[in-house]
């Protein structure tokens, strides 16, 4: 008996030994040469390998950013300006800085304002819906609500409301990277400047037929009326395609299209409660019930 | 709309065949039944009661795994469990302790289906996963079967002529001691619950045939090549090497052809990948069985093939219709 | 029943025929109030309109003009004014342009002979032929709606020798071509022979699904001193009349695969016996496409019918004439069951392409819920292409789009057999359409590129 377990066990440590020296060698052997800053990139980038970039992951940008001459067109969009700097640092470049971005979703058509009008039945996709037909609503432009944005982001960032059918976007993990950008079918994500102190005015709507079939479908929908065109101080809004579109760059934050929207498709996102709002709340209130 | 139904849109097709998950696989239990029946008849009670013992913990574990490890839909009913308990228990000797083919049916459901993410998912037929599990757990207890019709043990065919060889003995002398050709046939001789009867599995391979539930590719390509391999060594020295009807009239040849090489989820998916499939389980089969040092090698040749399946499936494409080969 | 039965060798379904209106005889719908006719009923570029809103037309007369060599004609249905263009949900789903006429009375345009005697005999040249089939505006009745003037012209270098003629029907519940089939196969008849005049072919073969053998022995009687044209019985199987398996089952060639492989690349051109009895209505008696046979058919349906409907009738009148819309209904097809289109609404119109309407009762009109994939292998056995069905939608899932176009993704027919076969109700074709659509726009770019 003893003399078996002897010989399994100096067999056993044979075999391994050998494996070892041609591992050893081996390894030597196929050695890849890597410039040790690669690494130490890798270690200020965000590891989500999301693609934002253009690369294939995280490793490959580190790759990129070592070649290149100058650091400009690469941009790590979720590591953002901070992480582009430690880049640069180590890499002893310079860089430009980016004004930080997120994902916007323009549909406001949730169940109340948007009736399914078709049950809808192929695979549960928006992709395959948007190629099924035109949507299960009578809205042909509207958030289809199958959540291939949710699917499709790398930092679980994008969470479809049950309440509303629409996803909603966490503005702390949202690193604008744009896959749901693309994977949006609609192309109703949009990534627009995150603001001053995070605020942001925009449309929240894509409808681009004419104002009575698109308020028909939506009780939200953009109408393309274009009181807020007539209303922005600052030129910053276009009725295009029967739509208007707030310009980021123009947009100073006044919140003065917010208010004129007759369907309120215009949305604010972070501002402090208007005072506005306040007194004239409680009149037109007062006013319905005098009526009544 | 005069109706108050929404319409449904979708993409085609509209219509459907009846086949589903279930009745497939509660044809091939259907199919399994002359089997047990025949099991039952030689072995007695014993063998429904081993039977029944690894259905039950199979289901009861893929529905424990599902309900609350996973917590997925619960689909432990769909049949699949069945199949796999029944197909663990055919191959296991009927004096079987109880709680060794629980532990069978451990090693199945846990490890070689619900951790590859359940029905669909596992590379390795599941019930020869226990099946192996305990042959290598319990040696003893997994080679040593009883007689038929009685409570004695004894080696089984295969058995007797692999020790009978290896001692020297000649093919033909050791082929007094066995069963006839007809009493193989019927299933007379010793060995696994649901293996003996070579009847009984082809009156339930031609049920799948007739109800579509697998093709002819895998069993006649194996049975085919057991056939013809050992016919070829037993024509070089008949005094050396068994003949092929017996080959593949005993351990176990048919089950595996039949019931486990044509399990959906572990075999591949074109005409000429079963083909060979079938093939490669045969060589494999003869191959353990004369050079290697079990009596019979059905379950690991279809472990082993298992592994070449993506294979398979990667080079063996349908004739794409209209291109040029 | 038919000795010597001819089918395509490789994969196939049987689902259940079920065509309930297959004795019905084919009757004529009154005239709607208003129809709309749209822009685009064709593969290829649109037509380019000709008439303008306010202004009167009669029935026949020209309201689109082809735009293109691949484009056909369109003409007005009805005779009255035209009352605006505007965007009209097709079929399809999506919303397209489209004619909106009013009807008044039933005047036809000049030179036009719509009475019902037959004219047999054949004076017009090839190129008459095939200028009387573009200006008539005929597209194929089978679905596809492909010009059929561009068929009936044999490209320089390439030999035609057989002419099959499509009498398949393989859909189930649909029976607008079998009745056609019997009661004007004259008219079928001397279509073919037009057609065979047009192409130069010698040869012509009908191929008809066995369940229709009344079809089959009728034509065989119409046919019995015609050398070259024979009727050939087909297996009932699912695709039997798919382009493909039609030219497989009939004279045993392969056409190469698409985008580029076309019948004629083997020496085959194929019609429908619908268009080939439109082509016998355009050149014998300068009747332009503005009807078609539409089965309005559906388990819950009052009266399955064959109708004779006026192009761009809304199809709530269609439905109306066969009984009305079931309480039941659940969803409405365009087309049959396996490669029929969903309607999202019942104002869609009549277009060329249209062959029947489905009414689904909503107990049948859900898809049973997805389960994981038992690599049974049904979708690559059933597969008429030689795909492997499985593996398509798992690359589509995964976005490996170079990979699905290695295993031949663009090959597929979209025929329908690998859904409808899974066990496990995966939906298979969904994905593999959609990476088909991905795959062939992917390639567009690399071209122009």
């Amino acid at each position: 008996m003893s003399a078996a377990f002897i010989y399994t066990i100096l067999s056993l440590s044979i075999i391994a030994v050998i494996s070892a020296v041609i591992l050893y060698f081996t390894a030597r052997k196929f050695k890849v040469e890597e410039d040790s800053r690669i690494h130490e990139i890798e270690s200020v980038l965000p590891s989500a390998n999301c693609g934002a970039c253009g690369y294939p992951g995280c490793h490959a940008f580190a790759e990129a950013c070592l070649k290149a001459e100058v650091l400009e067109g690469l941009y790590c969009v979720p590591g953002g300006n901070e992480c582009m700097a430690k880049i640069a640092s180590i890499l002893g470049k310079t860089v430009t800085e980016k004004v930080p971005m997120i994902a916007v979703v323009r549909c406001n058509g949730d169940f109340n304002a948007r009736k399914k009008t078709t049950n809808y039945d192929s695979a549960k996709t928006c992709e395959i819906e948007t190629f099924t037909y035109a949507g299960d609503t009578d809205c042909a432009y509207g958030c289809l609500g199958l959540g291939d944005c949710v699917k499709v982001c790398p930092f679980d960032a994008i969470h479809m409301d049950t309440t509303t059918g629409l996803p909603v976007v966490d503005e702390d993990k949202c690193t604008a990277c744009g896959k749901c950008v693309i994977a949006c079918p609609k192309d109703i994500i949009e990534l627009r400047k995150k603001g001053l102190k995070n605020r942001r005015v925009f449309v929240s709507c894509v409808n681009r037929d004419k104002g009575g079939p698109a308020l028909k479908a939506c009780k939200a929908a953009c109408i393309a009326c274009g009181k807020c065109v007539k209303e922005c101080p600052f030129g910053a809004i276009v009725l295009e395609n029967n739509l208007a579109y707030i310009d980021d760059d123009k947009c100073k934050l006044c919140r003065k299209c917010v208010v004129v929207c007759p369907t309120r498709a215009i949305h604010e996102v972070n501002f402090p409660p208007r005072p506005v709002q306040k007194e004239e709340g409680p009149e037109s209130v007062t006013k319905e019930i005098k009526r009544n | 709309m005069s109706n108050n139904i929404p319409l449904t849109v979708a993409l085609s097709p509209h219509t459907y065949s009846k086949e589903s998950i279930e009745t497939l696989m509660y044809g091939v239990i259907i199919a399994l039944i002359p089997a047990g029946l025949m099991g039952i008849y030689v072995f007695g009670f014993n063998a429904l009661v081993i039977t029944l013992t690894a259905v039950f913990s199979c289901v009861a574990l893929e529905f424990l795994v599902q309900k609350y490890v996973l917590k997925v839909p619960v689909r432990a009913f769909d049949g699949s469990a069945i199949i796999t308990g029944t197909l663990l228990a055919f191959n296991l000797p009927s004096n079987l302790p109880l709680w060794m083919v629980v532990i069978g049916s451990a090693a199945a459901i846990l490890i070689a289906k619900m951790t590859f993410g359940g029905l669909g998912n596992n590379p390795f037929n599941p019930a020869l996963i226990g099946r192996v599990f305990l042959l290598f757990s319990f040696p003893v207890h997994m080679t040593t079967w009883p007689k038929p019709f009685d409570a004695v043990t004894a080696a089984t065919p295969l058995g007797i002529l692999k020790e009978g060889v290896k001692e020297g003995k000649n093919v033909s002398e050791l082929m007094q001691q066995m069963p006839g050709y007809f009493d193989l046939f019927l299933g007379r001789m010793g060995g696994c619950i649901g293996e003996i009867s070579a009847l009984a599995l082809l009156i339930g391979f031609v049920y799948l045939l007739w109800k579509k539930i697998i093709t002819w590719h895998i069993p006649v390509s194996m049975v085919g090549t057991i056939f013809v391999f050992t016919g070829l060594l037993w024509l070089s020295n008949p005094e050396r090497y068994a003949d092929p009807l017996f080959q593949i009239l005993t351990g176990g040849v048919m089950l595996g052809a039949i019931f486990m090489a044509t399990d959906y989820v572990t075999s591949p998916m074109t005409k000429k990948g079963m083909l060979i499939f079938g093939a490669l389980i045969g060589v494999l089969t003869v191959l353990i069985r004369i050079f290697g040092s079990y009596p019979e090698g059905v379950s690991f040749a279809i472990l082993i093939s298992n592994a070449f399946v993506p294979l398979i499936n990667r080079y063996c494409k349908p004739r794409r219709f209209g291109e040029k080969q | 029943m038919f000795a010597n039965i001819k089918t395509f060798p490789v994969g196939g379904i049987h689902p259940h025929d079920s065509k309930l209106s297959a004795k019905q005889p084919i009757t004529v719908l009154p005239l709607p109030e208003t129809v709309s006719i749209m822009l685009s009923q064709h593969i290829g570029a649109p037509a380019v309109p000709v008439v303008n809103p306010g202004e009167k037309v009669k029935t026949g007369q020209l309201i689109a003009k082809s735009g293109g060599f691949i484009s056909a004609n369109l003409h007005s249905s009805v005779s009255g004014t035209v009352l605006k263009m505007d965007q009209v949900v097709e079929a399809s789903g999506f919303k397209r342009m489209a004619f909106i006429i009013k009807v008044e009375g039933d005047e036809w345009a000049d030179g036009i002979d719509h009475t019902s005697a037959i004219k047999t005999e054949i004076t017009a040249s090839s190129d008459e032929i095939r200028r009387k089939v573009a200006d008539a505006g005929i597209v194929g009745l089978g679905g596809a709606a492909f010009p059929t003037h561009v068929k009936l012209s044999v490209p320089e270098g390439k030999k035609a020798d057989f002419l099959l003629i499509n009498g398949v029907e393989c859909e189930p519940y649909l029976t607008g071509d079998h009745r056609l089939m019997l009661e004007r196969a004259e008219g079928i008849l001397i279509g073919v022979r037009l057609a065979l005049r047009a192409t130069g072919i010698k040869k012509a073969l009908i191929g008809i699904e066995a369940n229709k053998p009344d079809a089959i022995n009728h034509l065989n009687r119409l046919t019995d001193d015609d050398p070259g044209i024979e009727v050939v019985p087909l297996k009932v199987w699912y695709p039997q009349g798919g382009e493909r398996q039609l030219v497989k089952a009939l004279v045993n060639r392969e056409i190469p695969p698409p985008p580029k492989g076309l019948p004629i690349d083997v020496g085959c051109v194929v019609l429908n016996v619908a268009t080939c009895y439109a082509i016998y209505e355009a050149v014998q008696k300068n009747k332009p496409l503005i009807e078609r046979i539409v089965t309005v058919t559906g388990d819950a349906v009052k009266n399955p019918s064959n109708f004779l409907a006026r192009i761009g009738t809304p199809i709530k009148q269609l439905i109306d004439a066969a009984g009305g819309l079931p309480e039941s209904t659940g969803k409405i097809l365009s087309g049959g069951p396996m490669m029929g289109k969903c309607l999202s609404t019942m104002e869609s119109p009549v277009t060329k392409g249209t062959g029947g309407i489905l009414l689904v009762p909503d107990n049948d009109a859900h898809r049973k819920e997805v389960q994981a994939c038992i690599r049974c292998a049904r979708c690559v056995s059933v597969c008429p292409l030689g795909l492997e069905p499985y593996l398509l939608m798992t690359l589509v899932e995964k976005d490996m789009l170079d990979r699905a176009e290695q295993e031949k993704i663009t090959n597929c027919c979209e025929c329908a057999c690998c859904s409808y076969t899974c066990p496990a109700n995966r939906p298979l074709l969904d994905y593999i359409r959609l990476g088909k659509f991905n795959v062939i726009q992917r390639m567009r770019k690399q071209e122009k590129k």
